[in-house]
């Protein structure tokens, strides 16, 4: 089961030039345990190409929303970047296989 | 004097488009000031590099025109940060033109009417940076850049986020518009109510969440937004019709674009919203009470820094034939070599010298290395983006590739193929990139000591 088969949505956005941020909307409490049980922290800076130690991760029952920011691939405007704005790896993060 | 602020936010930022009615709705609410962001670095760091707007000239001029009518009715003051997407100085005195034209048309009709400007420069001194480097008075943020003289005196630009303390000296002027260069998202909301000694806590959450206009409500296209701050909390509602702000469409506006949902740094202290609570007062309000304001020494501004990072040329081949399509990958990376070979031959470059950046669109262009999928349609875009230390050495290495871009092989025994040019000629030129080169903080003994205010009078 992949993570776009459990949450309303998936955003990445950067947080200035240096970060980006995944916003994993679940919808709902049982949507939100899956993620917050089965979406393991290494997997996502895996999918990122980053260290697990340059990403923090939320847990916010509240908003049935878990966020992890990590450090950009390349900084933003880089002659490397191939997304400014870094909305687009959101994808990577939708098509991750939850643990079992 | 009432601790009770009511802000009006127009629209995320001068140039995005707002809702007039939403905005005349908001006008009739008469609220105590209008305050809007006019940039940030989310484009990227050209327009920092070049000192310029991102944003069109005609727009921005309509738009503060509606904002500067707005601001007459209600004879109250009008705050823009971070002016001309950069906040640099240019971009400063760019809106002080803009204002005075604006100004300059109404003086028609009412010659008795003067403005008082008051204008924040928060452009830096390389050679002051430099100095405090020195001192030790500049500090690296996570992700840590290295940072030294030379990449101090290689910034074309420099800003200083000015904060409320600066947002508020201004006010203390008695103007009536205020300009101001790069400011923090949220300075420009929060200085008049924490000066009128609104709840700090409030007053800096109410600031993040409104700063972006209406996109905490559930309508964000509509851009204006109106918050309402007092001694023990705020409330927030947009006016647009059916828009409304729920407490689930404002405590998630928390998320947006920060790196830590419940932490804000700005300059002097920190804002802390863990126990917050959101409670809807009807369909379209929201209350929010209990956020936390925590002030820190020394005052600390963050810097932004852009600096050259070469120059650029792009050409882009399309591939429709079908067994290149199947074996772009292999193609591009034949090619390569082939190209590094070719401009070492007749420019004597090593291909540390350049740079050749292939993009295979449809394939994992967005995504490069990262992309985890294999499915290919039934045709490819090759973009090709070369930088080099000069717009003729790029211009000229595009040249050199141009004739192998289009005709290239697979193998050395085959007829030649001719791919898909979209245009002629097929190479332009990009111009000059710039480069994000500081994530750091300077330490101030004032707020003032970064900043400089000056007024002018229309």
């Amino acid at each position: 089961m992949k993570v776009s088969d459990v949450v309303d949505s998936v955003r990445s956005k950067n947080a200035g030039p240096f970060w980006v941020t995944i916003d994993i909307f679940c919808g709902n409490e049982e949507a939100y345990c899956t993620i917050a049980d089965r979406l393991k922290t290494d997997k996502v800076a895996d999918a990122m190409g980053q260290a697990t130690t340059a990403l923090k991760r939320f847990d916010i029952a509240e908003l049935n929303v878990v966020k992890f920011s990590v450090h950009r691939p390349v900084t933003q405007g880089h002659a490397l970047d191939r997304d400014q704005h870094g909305a687009q790896w959101s994808m990577l993060i939708e098509d991750l296989e939850l643990d079992t | 004097m009432s601790a009770r602020t009511r802000i009006l936010v127009p629209s995320g930022v001068l140039g995005l488009g707002f809702d007039s009615e939403a905005l005349a709705r908001a006008v009739a609410l008469k609220p105590d000031v209008i305050c809007i962001d006019g940039g940030s670095t989310d484009s990227g760091p050209y327009s920092l590099g070049t000192s310029t707007s991102k944003y069109s000239r005609a727009v921005c001029v309509r738009e503060w025109r509606q904002l500067m009518q707005a601001r007459a009715q209600l004879d109250v003051p009008l705050i823009i940060g971070s002016s001309g997407t950069c906040g640099s100085d240019d971009m400063v005195d760019w809106m002080l033109e803009i204002t005075r034209e604006i100004a300059a048309e109404t003086a028609r009709d009412d010659a008795a009417q003067t403005l008082k400007l008051a204008l924040l420069y928060c452009e830096q001194d390389r050679h002051v940076l430099q100095e405090k480097l020195v001192q030790r008075r500049i500090q690296a943020l996570e992700p840590e850049l290295p940072l030294d003289h030379a990449i101090l005196e290689s910034c074309t630009h420099i800003v200083a986020l000015a904060g409320a303390e600066h947002i508020q000296a201004a006010l203390d002027t008695g103007a009536d518009i205020i300009i101001a260069g790069r400011t923090t998202d949220t300075a420009v909301v929060s200085a008049l109510p924490l000066a009128r000694g609104c709840h700090p806590g409030a007053c800096w959450h109410a600031a993040k969440i409104a700063e972006c206009g209406a996109l905490c409500s559930t309508h964000p296209t509509s851009g204006v937004i109106v918050v309402d701050i007092d001694d023990t909390g705020f409330t927030i509602y947009p006016t647009a019709d059916q828009a409304r702000c729920t407490p689930h469409s404002v405590s998630a506006h928390m998320l947006y674009e920060n790196t830590d949902p419940f932490i804000l740094y700005e300059p002097g202290g920190h804002l802390d919203v863990r126990h917050a609570r959101h409670e809807a007062l009807d369909d379209t309000r929201v209350r929010v009470t209990g956020s936390r304001w925590v002030p820190t020494s020394p005052y600390t501004v963050k810097l932004e820094g852009a600096r050259l990072g070469g120059y650029q040329t792009t050409l882009l081949a399309l591939l429709r034939n079908a067994r290149y399509v199947k074996n772009a990958r292999a193609w591009v990376t034949r090619l390569q070599d082939h190209l590094h070979r070719e401009i070492n031959a007749s420019l004597s470059l090593a291909p540390n010298a350049y740079l050749l950046d292939f993009r295979l669109i449809g394939d994992n262009a967005t995504l490069g290395d990262l992309e985890t999928r294999a499915d290919i349609g039934h045709e490819i875009g090759v973009l090709l983006i070369i930088t080099a230390e000069s717009q003729a050495l790029a211009d000229e290495i595009g040249k050199l590739v141009n004739p192998f871009l289009l005709h290239y092989p697979l193998t050395d025994d085959e007829p030649l193929p001719t791919f898909a040019f979209p245009y002629s000629p097929a190479q332009t030129s990009r111009g000059a990139l710039y480069e994000f080169c500081l994530n750091h903080i300077l330490e101030l003994d004032e707020p003032m000591d970064a900043v400089r205010l000056q007024q002018v009078t229309l």
